[in-house]
């Protein structure tokens, strides 16, 4: 952080400077244009940095690819699709990058996928979670890492079916990752438990929910069991109020993404004990991969992963892994390269799809708890993300043909 | 029915903490006529203040009430001093400065304290501790309140009687009302302004940081709250009515109350549809304030304002001069050759400050010349952007039609918004054009089938022979081109004078049989067809539109292009845009910490130039004229 100051400092100057042409400065290193919402979400995209950098220099370590260094060129794309697409035009054009990776929003995400598909370029969407991405508006060009909305929600269900609940409340962030999880949920668990019953639901504004009256209002519509989808400020606001008008007390409660240290931790002593949930539990997953990844992290930067860092870490290895598959850096082999592509990622092996794109990379499901004054994730399994897909047929008919 | 009861109690705490945060708006506002972009971020300041005095006071241990409650109160004092350095350094130096220009100061003043707060506490949020004695809850009618909440119900009337004791029973308050009423007469009676101001200006930030600090038992310390606290702000002060505190507290109430039972009731059953009142939270502060406006143009409490003495006199200069002609010709000859000298890139940043500067003009026009001033451009633009891809997406229209279709979406909306908005004036007006553009935004946002919801549409990309950059690059500098320049021209037109004349002196237009009202709808159809063009074309330059095309922050830096160039001459909002849009490419590219270098800039763009880039360029000019 302080380094950053003084990068803030010298920056003023070079900002005239930058104005000449950025000529490709390092003949011999392969860049690529990474882009992500730096500065309006800085708490997920940190640790994705840090992760990603880590990926990059072990990577360059071994050897780069083709005995060339590895660059990347990382933008802010302010979290908005309009400016996300001049500044991917910028690192196209002006950085001579060979392909695309980053993003964090969905609107961001579909916005560069489809600048992707009119450039034909290979484009590696990290976070976005809106299942359209690699489903409705799906093209050839773009893959995507993370578990979708889709996925993690069909991770909780055989939980929430088995516990034979029949009356549910549901609370979600107003905009299309709740109203996506929201869907899912309903649909998935009323095939897996038809006599089930949705008695509430609440839409709350991102980032502004009124913590009482909704804790309140789902209180009132008394249900067996509670899904959430609220994440970040929202999550804090609704376990606080939650707690003190007692609205957990004997109800069983899921949330999606609940697990991950990025919405847990800031929760401290207040995090939830007993809920289901998605997430990643850095500090108790024993595989080797995982070990590996985790000492590195921490011998790095003496901080311990989130979430960001694992996708930071994976996306610029599946990068390497296409590269080094397609054994070129023409956009159409590179597509044929990711198409069924296996990396070693700190989950274990993924694999992105020939089918949709999409890649297998799962999460970790289990219940929280409290350790130590603070919220962990116990009695965890991995979910791999493979087993939780609609059939083949349904994913065809939802992609457009190519 | 006690569900009822708990939620009108919850409503009251949402409403104590409205008020909090707006009375020191309505303050501030009701004094120095400062549209204050930065009261969100004394708001935010507040409770990141108040979280790192509270957590170092119970580091020891136990947190007692002593330290939980001296913590928000030093909070509080510590964003009131900061509130009074910023105004005695900055805003006081640009009092004078064409009406507005302050709002550009305070908008630099938001990016600093936005990175300044990400590099002193880090990007995770900070959920402070309970409050100490107030930590659990009590039982009202079976069911458990948080006893918070209750103390936040009467802590709201509790400052509310404070101000009122302060504002009537003080010699202070007495200046302050009669500067509130009519500033200039307290000037000429010896009232001396600057200290008035600079206290006033205090004691909001105050406020603020106090609304703020208040809060942290209830939600973490994040950065988002600024921005997601100055609209609400703003509402509340407008529909009280701009300077009246027992309004703020009126408007909080009524906007608290709905908020809670719009959450509280749920699904409702109509016409045989569900609907869910819980997504109406969205919007449902800017609905009350779309409604009240119409109905009372004055807010609830609020009064007409004091006649404003602007002094009249042509701002606009008829015809340029022919150096002036020679230099335009210059410039748009040199953007007629650049796609054969540029760098491709830089032809991509051209369509993007051609697009602004299209967009920050359509704004100049409305509020230079016609003298009406609109927090909501961005709903035009957006209109457009969308009338454009819907077109395309939804009808199969060619892209040639859909971009003059878009246009034509976004007159619509201005034929409907800006028929209500012309019976206001002033910042009544422009808040009724937030209200307006917020609704068009959340219908976008929500609407998933037709517009995409919060995703948007993607796949709007130009019709073949515009594919290549050049072609598309062409393209937009002849529309926009053409579009800026019948702008200006339309000033200086028979149209353009009586709108002028009406913006000087409305009530000699009224003598001379000037219909003004129907001239300002026509303004506003006007600017909304150029808008919506500029978001056609900014629609297929990118491939791909969402509902940010029409919110807050394009509105804003529509805006900030507009004051930045010079509000009063019409190279202005070229100049602006293109400033703006190339400074945050190069800004963005250089450092981590590019908003807080972007807001330096700006805070000292606006010091170097109050008039404006164009503005102080222009005065240079007929200095070296006439000299």
């Amino acid at each position: 952080m302080r380094r950053n100051g003084v990068h803030f400092l010298v920056a003023a100057g070079l900002a005239l400077t930058a104005l000449l042409p950025a000529e490709a400065l390092a003949q011999g290193a392969i860049k690529l244009g990474e882009l992500n919402s730096y500065k309006v979400f800085p708490a997920f995209l940190d640790p994705y940095r840090k992760g990603m950098e880590l990926a990059l220099e072990q990577a360059n370590a071994s050897g780069g690819v083709f005995g060339r260094k590895i660059e990347i060129v990382s933008r802010d794309d302010n979290g908005n699709p309009g400016d996300a697409v001049r500044v991917a035009e910028e690192l196209l054009s002006r950085e001579n990058v060979q392909f695309l990776m980053g993003t964090f929003a969905s609107n961001v995400g579909l916005a560069v996928a489809d600048f992707a598909r009119q450039k034909k370029v290979l484009f590696i969407a990290a976070e976005p979670l809106t299942d359209k991405i690699t489903w409705q508006s799906g093209n050839r060009y773009t893959f995507r890492l993370r578990a979708s909305t889709y996925m993690q929600t069909a991770m909780l269900i055989p939980e929430a079916a088995r516990l034979k609940k029949k009356r549910w409340a549901i609370v979600y962030p107003n905009y299309e990752y709740g109203q996506s999880a929201t869907a899912a949920f309903k649909a998935l668990l009323k095939k897996a438990q038809p006599d089930v019953e949705f008695v509430a639901e609440q839409a709350a504004p991102l980032g502004k929910i009124d913590g009482g009256a909704v804790a309140q209002a789902l209180a009132d519509a008394k249900p067996d069991a509670i899904f959430s989808s609220l994440f970040g400020a929202d999550l804090a606001r609704f376990v606080r109020e939650g707690n003190t008008r007692g609205l957990f007390k004997g109800r069983e409660v899921f949330n999606l993404l609940g697990g991950e240290p990025e919405y847990l931790d800031p929760l401290k002593d207040e995090a939830p004990s007993g809920w289901y949930v998605t997430g990643y539990p850095w500090y108790a997953i024993g595989t080797p991969e995982h070990k590996r990844f985790l000492d590195a992290y921490q011998k790095k930067y003496g901080d311990h992963p989130r979430l960001g860092s694992v996708v930071g870490y994976t996306t610029v290895a599946s990068a390497v892994a296409a590269m080094k598959r397609a054994g070129s850096l023409d956009s159409e082999k590179l597509v044929a390269a990711m198409e069924g592509l296996q990396v070693d990622s700190p989950f274990g092996k993924i694999t992105y799809r020939a089918l949709d794109h999409q890649s297998t990379m799962g999460a970790y499901v289990g219940r929280t708890a409290l350790k130590d004054g603070r919220g962990v994730m116990t009695d965890f399994s991995y979910a791999d993300g493979a087993k939780f897909m609609p059939s083949d047929d349904e994913v065809r008919r939802m992609r457009p043909a190519q | 029915m006690s569900s009822l009861v708990i939620q009108f109690l919850n409503g009251l705490a949402g409403a104590s903490t409205l008020f909090l945060v707006a009375v020191g708006l309505s303050l501030i506002f009701g004094v120095t006529r400062i549209v204050n972009f930065a009261h969100g971020s004394f708001y935010m300041l507040g409770i990141y203040v108040a979280y790192s005095i509270i957590s170092r006071a119970g580091a020891g241990g136990g947190l007692g009430p002593a330290g939980f409650w001296g913590g928000i109160l030093v909070a509080a004092m510590v964003v009131g001093a900061l509130g009074a350095l910023i105004e005695i350094l900055l805003l006081r130096r640009i009092y004078h400065a064409p009406e507005m220009f302050q709002l550009l100061a305070t908008f630099g003043i938001v990016l600093v304290i936005k990175d300044y707060v990400l590099w002193a506490w880090g990007p995770e949020d900070l959920l402070g501790p309970r409050a100490p004695g107030l930590g659990g809850s009590v039982e009202i009618l079976g069911r458990p309140f948080p006893e918070y909440d209750l103390a936040l119900v009467f802590i709201g009337p509790l400052v509310l009687g404070l101000l009122w004791l302060l504002l009537n029973r003080t010699r202070w308050g007495t200046l302050v009302r009669a500067a509130t009423q009519d500033r200039e007469m307290a000037g000429a009676l010896g009232v001396n302004q600057k200290w008035l101001f600079t206290a006033v200006f205090a004691l909001g930030s105050a406020l603020a940081g106090l609304g703020g600090a208040l809060q942290i038992p209830r939600e973490p310390a994040q950065l988002f709250l600024d921005m997601g606290v100055i609209a609400d702000a703003f509402v509340v002060v407008v529909v009280g009515g701009m300077g009246s505190i027992p309004g703020a507290a009126l408007a909080a109430f009524i906007i608290g109350e709905i908020k809670a039972y719009c959450v509280g009731i749920g699904q409702v059953g109509f016409l045989g549809y569900s609907v869910s009142l819980s997504k109406l939270t969205l919007v449902a502060e800017f609905i009350v304030m779309a409604i009240v406006l119409v109905m009372r143009p004055w807010g609830l409490l609020g009064r007409q304002q004091g006649a404003q003495r602007i002094a009249a006199g042509a701002r606009e200069r008829p015809a340029a001069g022919r150096a002036m002609q020679i230099a335009v010709l210059a410039v748009a000859g040199a953007l007629a050759v650049m796609p054969f000298v540029a760098q491709p890139y830089t032809i991509v940043l051209l369509i993007d400050i051609l697009v602004y500067a299209l967009f920050a003009a359509s704004l100049q026009f409305l509020m230079g010349p016609a003298g009406l001033v609109s927090f909501g451009h961005a709903a035009y633009f957006g209109l457009g952007a969308y009338g454009a891809a819907l077109l395309v997406k939804k009808a199969g229209l060619p892209m040639e039609f859909a971009l003059a279709g878009g246009p034509l979406a976004a007159a619509l909306g201005a034929v409907v918004f800006g028929w209500f908005c012309v019976r206001l004036s002033g910042v009544y007006l422009a808040m009724l054009t937030l209200a307006f553009a917020q609704i068009a935004w959340s219908i976008v946002y929500q609407w998933d089938q037709f517009t995409g919801g919060s995703n948007g549409l993607v796949g709007v990309w130009p019709a073949p022979w515009l594919a290549s950059k050049t072609a598309f690059y062409y393209l937009a500098f002849t529309l926009c081109g053409c579009g800026i320049w019948l702008l200006r021209r339309i000033v200086y037109s028979p149209y353009g004078c009586a709108l002028r004349a009406g913006r000087d002196s409305p009530l000699r237009c009224d003598a001379i049989g000037i219909d003004l009202a129907r001239l300002q709808w026509a303004a506003f159809v006007l600017v909304g067809t150029f808008a919506g063009l500029a978001g056609a074309i900014y629609a297929f330059s990118k491939g791909s539109i969402s509902p940010e095309t029409l919110g807050i922050p394009l509105s804003v830096d529509a805006l900030v292009m507009v004051l930045l160039g010079g509000i009063h001459t019409a190279s202005g909002p070229v100049v602006g845009a293109a400033v703006l849009t190339w400074l945050q490419d190069t800004v963005v590219r250089n450092t981590d910490y590019w908003r807080a270098l972007l807001g330096a800039i700006i805070i000292a763009l606006v010091l170097v130039f109050p008039q404006g880039i164009a503005g102080f360029a222009r005065r240079r000019w007929a200095r070296s004229e006439a000299a």
